[in-house]
């Protein structure tokens, strides 16, 4: 790649890692060819979130003190956030599903907020882990549609507050924006992420530069706490996003 | 000087990324207008800022998403 000769070449011309470094998966065990069942450093850094995760919800809570501890707040908290999102977007009918879009939430708030570990992946940021989550959401919101509704659901396309003439347009319009919609929920969540690690990388190769280094230092503690907020609000984007598809998938019409 | 014209593209599709910039703050600007305007009003519809920011950023995110495929895939 371009690093390897840039960094031959000379210091200062070039920084001296590449960024994108870090989204690199490779093995744990062995050096061998990444296939199917092979375990990452992807699947480590899952496994961790599901532990976190876990370990949150299910040891922080086990206590249920009437003076909660550190750990019982954060968990009650995170489940009174959530609960009030699942009632305010998608009304009563809508708390049926509370539990996967709870689900949803901490795994990818946890996920995010692991990630910012020095040194740690961000499962987050890459499109095969987000990608999922988004395909997952799709179906079960499209496949919860037709089962609610029967054929009605399709009304979802037919917006029958245009005018005549327009529906037909506005059909293919809506249908274009229903199926892009996995792609961008996935994207979205990646792409964030991704850029925003990457920002830090790159002013962390600035950092050797000894006459840029005070500045880059700043720089890294000033994106660091954009990124925490951008784990939290990104998190809050996918499960807000999902709701609004849930309250799409109840009530199809316009 | 390295390089070839998929870098020069790259560069030049995170203009987008400008653009996703002006959509978000558009979003945020006329939110703080109508919330000063009415204070009351403003915290039943911060969920609907998130979502308008999220969608406004998202095509942002394409851009950046185009010129990665172009660094790095191309």
């Amino acid at each position: 790649m371009a690093t390897e000769t840039a960094a031959a070449e000379g210091e200062g011309s070039s920084l001296v890692f590449h960024p994108m470094d870090q989204f690199i998966v490779s093995p744990l065990f062995g050096d061998g060819p990444v296939g199917m069942f092979t375990i990452t450093n992807v699947t480590l850094w899952l496994a961790i979130t599901v532990l976190c995760v876990i370990g949150l919800l299910v040891l922080g809570t086990s206590a249920r003190a009437i003076i909660p501890s550190r750990a019982q707040s954060i968990a009650e908290l995170a489940y009174g956030f959530v609960y009030k999102m699942v009632e305010d977007v998608t009304g009563k009918e809508g708390v049926k599903y509370f539990p996967y879009i709870m689900t949803l939430f901490m795994f990818i708030v946890l996920a995010n907020f692991l990630g910012l570990i020095p040194m740690a992946f961000t499962t987050t940021s890459h499109f095969a882990v987000t990608v999922v989550l988004a395909l997952a959401v799709f179906i079960s919101v499209t496949v919860l549609g037709f089962v609610k509704n029967g054929m009605s659901f399709l009304g979802l396309f037919w917006v029958s507050s245009a005018p005549l003439a327009l529906r037909p347009i506005l059909a293919v319009i809506e249908l274009i924006s229903y199926f892009v919609r996995p792609v961008s929920h996935s994207i979205r969540l990646a792409g964030n992420l991704m850029a925003g690690h990457a920002v830090i990388k790159v002013f962390a190769g600035f950092a050797a530069i000894a006459a840029v280094s005070p500045i880059a230092v700043l720089a890294i503690t000033a994106m660091y706490g954009l990124e925490i907020l951008v784990s939290f609000i990104q998190a809050y984007v996918f499960t807000i996003l999902t709701c609004v598809y849930l309250k799409d998938a109840l009530h199809p019409h316009h | 000087m390295e390089g070839d014209l998929a870098h020069i593209g790259a560069g030049l599709a995170a203009i987008g990324s400008g653009a996703a910039a002006i959509g978000v703050g558009n979003v945020a600007g006329n939110y703080l207008a109508g919330a000063l305007r009415n204070p009351s009003a403003a915290a039943s519809q911060t969920a609907t800022l998130f979502i308008g920011i999220a969608f406004a950023e998202a095509l942002g995110i394409f851009a950046f998403l185009v010129s990665l495929l172009l660094m790095f895939a191309v």
